[in-house]
């Protein structure tokens, strides 16, 4: 008889353990450590802080690479305002680079050639602040796409999500903002870009471009204010929002993959002292270690190339840094529409895709919790990850976010692409107009199907088990290879998700007219629900698996039954 | 001197003044008028006409018999030599096919055979000579001209060519090709022949020392050392493909490593 699969009650867990007894007071400190304690209550944040557990999964690393990529970028920025003066007085250059000389720039653009030429060390701080920029919203959108892909932006961790997407829309105009700072052509030519975007918003374009420039495009006031975005406001808000994001991590509790020993009301890893110390601060040198291997062995940014701005020139190939790179690419295939009335011009053309695209993905992101909670209509905390498969309709959607966006990335690009793989530009902005619709519902398809499938395997190998790889040549001549049952833990894995069912519409009143406690479901609610969840692949039922171990063991009693009476 | 004096009132001395006077001016036109190209008209000639016969054999079937085009080819009245010049030493003509922009690629005429065909181009209207040294490459030019080139440059250049002549898009499959590795002498002559997409820039609007800037800001730009690799010099778009690449890649590889690791590491 085969074993029904059952849930192990026991398993390895190593959990954040207190002392008993008595409090753990100051006599077991001596020196310095007894000093802080006694001021500060050490031994109380320490007990809780150090046996605090992290579970381990490299995918949670990612939101470290982006706290240490923004760690470097404070200390490189602090180097870099030692030398850059934020001003756009205009001077005749006479610094150490022959090939400026004697051209009339701003006083920010000649501070920038002056750090990278001849400040030691000037270029390399310059090259890793603008890597670590690249690196850090790199890393925070692969953490984002980590979080939503596990499904853990679920209850109760809803508002840390909503302070992520807080901190991805602020690390771009953090982004950007630094960009701009240099003055040199290029940076010159994305300030045009913004410029273009903020007349474009209708009714107060122009007075705000008035108000954000200090009168006309480009003015004299831009970058020393651009200057206190980049090092003051918004590094200052981002460290608050980073402090109360790591905080609700700490109070919620890291989520952790599913597996054996781990339930909703565990953590299983290693405690922060002295494994995740060692393995966090260890990486934290890898991260630093990486960028300034970028900024020594890549060039990137070279504003002494592009020149001083000059509101005449403009270069092929300007395009923003990666994270503008989907609006850019949205501005350059959207048909030329544009309204003229009464003697205003309305910039459809400017405003839908930059202003609309960023406010679109940007409040989609932020709804999104609370738009699956309303269509899945679950309630419960979740602590445990989705595996992406198990959660089909999601991972679908996921994916042809990822890909609508980067069909408007790769448009943003259109030029490069046109130049690099020798093919028309026209042409390829003429598929990227019609792939950026239809490329996403290919990848919702295709994805979906994907996990499905996998879904089905899933549940193939609970009920068959794996492969013994051992082939059995029966007396008659046929090839079969046995199964054998997967692992307790395997099947635990495997079988521990949740089956949710489709809301099912209802008035909210039961059939004798007594309105329930509970809202009633809409047609479009129930409708959505089960677009969600219908297509999953049932979890094997207990009933199920034991059905079909022995339908195993019965195939195998005839086999040797048929062998037997062959021998005789 | 009697003897001139004695003899001034003869009959015959008129006349013969008259023949001394000619023979005289004669003589000075002979010395101070310019010489007329009696001599090299011969080697010319020559020249032209086995330009006429190289053109017949592999242009004339797009630009025509009398390179007066036709509809796959543009009339080439008034490009001059310097045209001919550019677009044969690069390779680009005569076209391996046809399409929307001629590629540069391997030359496989000679030197006299080039000369040839400009010769006989030349002839069917006037247009920009082949450059000489001087005109593209004077020498002696200070960090303050050779800074004014490349703020010519920019200004003129770089919407097409990027910022640092690495090339760029241009539509319907054309295209601004990278000034990187191109000898002085086809900038000078694109600059004055607007091959292709191009416009001409005459001596009018950029004058030759002005010319002669750029092109050494250019060849000062690239001769440059970069910070490390350059990621192609087109921008954003590599620096950002390869921070993704290098940066989010590379370090993914650490978490894997690091997370891999432990005490229980399954």
């Amino acid at each position: 008889m085969a074993k029904p699969t059952t849930i192990t009650s026991s398993a390895p867990v190593l959990e954040s353990k207190r002392p008993e007894g008595k409090d753990a007071g100051p006599q077991q400190f001596s020196g310095p450590a007894a000093w802080l304690d006694e001021r500060v209550g050490l031994a109380k944040i320490a007990k809780g802080g150090l046996r605090k557990v992290f579970p381990d999964h490299w995918s949670f690393l990612l939101g470290e690479i982006a706290l240490y990529s923004f760690i470097i970028l404070l200390m490189s920025g602090v180097f870099l305002t030692i030398w850059f003066k934020p001003s756009m007085m205009e001077l005749e250059y006479n610094g150490s680079y022959q090939l400026m000389k004697g051209l009339p720039m701003s006083e920010a653009f000649a501070s920038t050639l002056a750090l990278s030429f001849d400040v030691r060390g000037g270029l390399l701080v310059r090259q890793v602040h603008h890597w670590a920029a690249i690196l850090f919203i790199a890393a925070l959108t692969a953490h984002m796409l980590r979080v939503f892909f596990t499904g853990a932006f679920r209850k109760p961790r809803e508002l840390n999500w909503l302070i992520g997407v807080g901190l991805m829309s602020l690390s771009l105009i953090a982004g950007f903002s630094g960009y701009s700072l240099p003055d040199d052509l290029l940076s010159g030519t994305g300030l045009r870009f913004v410029d273009g975007l903020i007349r474009s918003i209708p009714l107060i374009g122009t007075w705000a471009e008035f108000f954000v420039f200090a009168g006309e495009f480009p003015g004299d006031a831009l970058i020393a204010r651009l200057y206190m975005v980049h090092i003051l406001l918004i590094p200052g808000i981002l460290l608050a929002l980073i402090g109360a994001h790591m905080t609700m991590v700490v109070y919620h509790k890291h989520t952790q993959f599913p597996g054996p020993g781990r339930t909703e009301k565990n953590v299983v890893g290693y405690p922060l002292f002295p494994v995740y110390m060692a393995k966090a601060g260890g990486f934290f040198f890898i991260v630093f270690g990486v960028l300034i291997l970028m900024g020594a062995l890549m060039q990137i940014n070279p504003v002494w190339m592009y020149g001083p701005y000059n509101p005449a020139q403009v270069t092929a190939g300007s395009q923003p840094d990666w994270y503008m790179g989907w609006v850019e690419g949205a501005i350059r295939i959207i048909p030329n529409w544009e309204w003229h009335l009464f003697g205003t011009t309305w910039s459809w053309n400017i405003f839908l895709p930059g202003v609309g695209l960023m406010g679109l993905l940007f409040t989609g992101l932020g709804l999104y919790p609370f738009i699956e909670a309303w269509v899945t209509g679950d309630k419960a905390e979740h602590h445990l990850l989705d595996r992406p498969r198990n959660a089909p309709t999601r991972t679908a959607l996921g994916v042809a976010g990822m890909t609508c966006y980067a069909m408007f990335w790769l448009a943003g690009g259109n030029d490069i692409l046109s130049t690099q793989f020798h093919v028309s530009l026209n042409a390829v902005t003429y598929f990227m107009r019609v792939a950026v619709f239809v490329a996403p519902v290919i990848a919702f398809i295709v994805t979906k199907r994907i996990c499905l499938s996998l879904q089905r395997a899933d549940r193939e190998r609970i009920l068959h088990g794996s492969e013994s790889g051992i082939i059995d040549r029966s007396p008659a001549g046929g090839y079969s290879e046995d199964h054998v049952p997967v692992s307790h833990d395997e099947a635990w894995t495997l079988t521990q998700h949740e089956q949710y069912e489709p809301l099912e519409a209802s008035d909210g009143v039961d059939v004798n007219g007594i309105p329930q406690a509970e809202r009633g479901i809409s047609k479009l609610r129930a409708r959505a629900s089960r677009w969600f969840f219908s297509d999953d692949i049932p979890v094997p039922s207990r009933d199920e698996i034991e059905e079909a171990h022995a339908h195993d063991h019965h195939e195998l009693d005839h086999e040797v039954e048929d062998a037997k009476a062959l021998g005789h | 001197m009697r003897f001139l004096s004695s003899h001034r009132r003869r009959r015959a001395a008129k006349p013969l003044m008259l023949a001394f006077a000619l023979l005289l001016m004669g003589t000075l036109y002979a010395v101070v008028a310019p010489a007329p190209q009696v001599a090299a008209d011969t080697g010319t000639s020559a020249q032209v006409a086995a330009g006429k016969g190289l053109f017949a054999v592999s242009c004339s079937s797009c630009h025509g018999l009398n390179g007066e085009g036709t509809s796959q080819g543009p009339s080439l009245v008034g490009v001059g030599a310097a045209a001919v010049d550019f677009q044969v030493t690069t390779g680009r003509m005569p076209m391996a096919a046809p399409g929307a922009q001629a590629p540069r690629k391997h030359n496989t005429m000679t030197r006299e055979e080039t000369d040839a065909l400009a010769a006989w181009v030349a002839t069917l209207g006037p247009g920009p000579a082949i450059p000489q040294k001087s005109q593209y490459a004077p020498g002696d030019q200070d960090a303050a001209t050779i800074a004014r080139g490349g703020e010519l440059f920019r200004t003129n250049c770089s919407a097409c060519h990027n910022f640092e002549g690495g090339g760029g898009a241009l539509p319907e499959g054309k295209y601004a090709p990278t000034l990187k590795g191109v000898e002085p002498i086809h900038i000078y002559e694109a600059m004055r022949t607007g091959p292709q997409q191009m416009p001409v820039f005459s001596p009018g609007a950029i004058p030759d020392a002005d010319v002669a800037s750029i092109i050494t800001y250019l060849e000062s730009l690239h001769a440059q050392p970069g910070p490390g690799f350059n990621l192609g010099g087109l921008g954003p778009v590599s620096e950002g493909l390869f921070g993704w690449i290098v940066g989010i890649g590379g370090l993914c590889l650490f978490a894997t490593w690091i997370a891999s690791r432990g005490a229980r590491a399954r």
